[in-house]
């Protein structure tokens, strides 16, 4: 019950967070100067076809008219017409987003597992060469920006051992197993067509990896200092005391606690994560949205702009609710409802 | 002012330098970060003096002696047209500090006065209003939109440092609401409102002092993230432009000559990240010497 008042109230604030965001992007993308119009159709366009587009984007209209026709059409899903591409923007974006989801999981779900490993191995260890090794090693991936990461690992990897793929998402002549969730892991999961599963895996280890490292690093830290405060905490010497094996301890009354702060930080990792996407699935040219929403920066293609930044804001509104729930699920204390101090 | 029971940064100042530094420096890493922001500094401030080519930083061809290795006489190895790599980076770093001071400088003032102001009125309107109009910029990763901001305007150091700034006072907003929201309840903050001190004098006297450790602590962190986003900017090509020797710059630059000519792109690489580094590390020895746990 209480749960429930506590979902809705969080989802009523995400409705009014996306409407600030849309506000908030219009804005930027209408004061712009120069005239979009003319900027879409070229400066060698006859005067009456701009005016006819000017008109179709309700620019002859007042900025605040401007953004309800737009939230109206955006609502029914419809968020204009790419420039570059030539296609409604709700297409591209449905055709690209999955490919994003597959980079963003398999990238997040590295940075998760290998970050709460590492830092639990590494408090469990504390003080010996294999804790030494984990806290340089993690230093040094929180402060390394993910392009470079793409751009070493290209050069190592792809250019110098030829031993991963650099480039794309499936290798020429594997076939395509047919669209139905959009990821190729699991259409051909469902259709049985591993080949392009594995495939689609050995395309996916670079760019995965340079995206989870940062969130890695952090994760990894946050969970050794979290494990290795809770280990000088009273209730763990009076478990040792009684004689509960130090498998239970260290899985059930050390971890467990341990992950709050790590799972806490993990929705803002993500996000991270996925902006960093635009750089990394530019580099290896990995055909999501983010690579369409950084192309469709590069050259000015406002609606693709808007429709790619407010599924970025939909996607880490759901990432936040799923984490805030990960986190009342692991710590009891946490009053549904009430605010949560980070 | 005596009841809190945290140590602040002006009751450590009045502790005296010398002891701080004294708790500064036990810590090794805290050290090398220190050195490491002094050391790139220096190189940035004396950059025309102390890089062996400093005609190389803007636009200058030679090509007898471009794309030639890392050697003795181009530690770093010379770009397609015979530009040293080395001289290159120390103008870099002018660039990347550029970025984080400014940045920080225009931001850290809006996001505190906001910040305190919300805590403060923590409950009224005045609260709902700011915290939810922060919401809405914390709602998307800053680089993100700040990658929309700067595509929409053309492209320049200066609008990347306005786009970043545009992007990154909520963060600083959120921190001192936390702060000040918690502090407000002290006897001292109720001492001074029963004197019938003013608004000004409480947010700003009684307060605020009470948050300058994170704050500082923050700076010092967000020095590196504001420069490796910069240099993200500049990577896209929506930061620093050529000719100019912006760090993100030269690795985008170098690309397209891999795997051949690495050191291109590998130099200035590795030079953003001990940017960064330095910069996390000191703000860590700082987190520690505070005592801070906000940040």
């Amino acid at each position: 019950m209480r749960f429930g008042i506590f979902l809705l109230k969080r989802l009523l604030h995400s409705v009014f967070v996306l409407l600030g965001l849309s506000i908030l992007i219009f804005i930027i993308a209408r004061v712009m100067p120069g005239d979009p119009a003319r900027a879409a159709l070229g400066p060698r366009a006859p005067e009456w076809a701009v005016q006819r587009v000017r008109e179709s984007m309700y620019l002859d209209k007042p900025l605040y008219a401007q953004y309800y026709y737009w939230l109206r059409d955006a609502l029914h899903g419809d968020f204009g017409e790419s420039l570059v591409t030539r296609r409604d923007v709700s297409t591209d974006v449905k055709e690209f987003l999955p490919a994003t989801m597959e980079l963003a999981l398999f990238s997040g779900v590295i940075m998760a597992v290998f970050g709460i490993l590492l830092g639990a191995i590494s408090a469990r260890y504390s003080n010996t060469w294999v804790d030494n090794v984990v806290r340089v090693g993690s230093y040094v991936g929180v402060c390394t920006p993910s392009f470079v990461f793409a751009v070493l690992f290209l050069l190592a990897f792809g250019y110098v051992l030829h031993i991963l793929p650099s480039i794309g998402r499936l290798s020429p002549g594997v076939t395509k197993p047919p669209v139905i969730t959009g990821m190729i892991i699991f259409d051909g999961l469902i259709t049985g067509n591993f080949h392009a599963v594995g495939d689609t895996l050995w395309h996916l280890i670079m760019p995965g990896v340079a995206l989870a490292l940062g969130g890695m690093s952090q994760e990894a830290r946050i969970t050794r200092s979290a494990m290795s405060d809770n280990l000088k905490k009273d209730y763990i010497a009076a478990e040792r005391a009684q004689g509960i094996p130090e498998r239970v301890i260290n899985l059930r009354y050390l971890l467990r606690p341990s992950l709050i702060p790590t799972v806490s930080i993990l929705g803002l990792d993500f996000a991270a994560l996925l902006a960093n996407a635009f750089i990394v699935e530019l580099i290896f040219n990995w055909p999501g949205v983010s690579r369409y929403g950084i192309n469709a920066m590069l050259s000015k293609d406002l609606n693709a702009i808007i429709a790619v930044i407010m599924v970025m804001g939909v996607v880490f509104i759901i990432m936040n609710i799923i984490v805030d729930i990960v986190v009342t699920f692991l710590d009891p204390r946490i009053r549904l409802g009430a605010e949560r101090s980070k | 002012m005596t009841r809190n029971s945290q140590p602040t940064f002006w009751s450590r100042k009045r502790e005296g330098f010398g002891r701080g530094w004294y708790k500064f420096s036990r810590n090794p890493l805290s050290l090398v970060g220190l050195s490491l922001v002094l050391l790139i500094a220096f190189l940035a401030v004396f950059a025309p003096f102390v890089s062996p080519y400093p005609r190389h930083a803007g636009v200058f061809v030679n090509f007898a002696e471009a794309s030639q290795p890392p050697s003795l006489r181009h530690l770093f190895g010379t770009d397609v047209f015979g530009r040293d790599i080395l001289s290159r980076i120390f103008f870099g770093f002018r660039f990347s500090l550029m970025m984080g001071v400014v940045v920080l400088a225009l931001v850290v003032p809006p996001g505190v006065i906001l910040g305190l102001t919300a805590g403060y009125f923590k409950g009224s309107w005045i609260d709902t209003v700011i915290m939810r109009f922060t919401d809405v910029f914390l709602a998307v990763p800053p680089l993100i939109l700040a990658l929309a901001i700067c595509s929409v305007l053309p492209p320049n150091i200066f609008n990347a440092m306005m786009a970043v700034s545009l992007m990154w006072w909520p963060w600083y907003c959120r921190l001192v609401y936390g702060l000040s929201s918690s502090l407000r309840n002290e006897f001292f903050v109720e001492a001074a409102e029963l004197t019938g001190a003013s608004r000004f004098h409480i947010l700003f006297k009684e307060v605020l002092p009470n948050c300058v450790s994170p704050i500082f602590t923050k700076i010092s962190l967000d020095m590196g993230w504001v420069i490796l986003i910069g240099a993200t900017l500049s990577f896209v090509g929506l930061g620093v432009q050529p000719p100019k020797p912006g760090l993100g710059t030269m690795v985008a630059d170098g690309r397209i000559y891999m795997p051949d000519q690495w050191w291109i792109t590998v130099f200035p690489a590795l030079a953003i990240m001990f940017v960064v580094l330095g910069f996390n590390l000191l703000g860590d020895g700082l987190r520690d010497l505070f005592a801070v746990e906000e940040v």
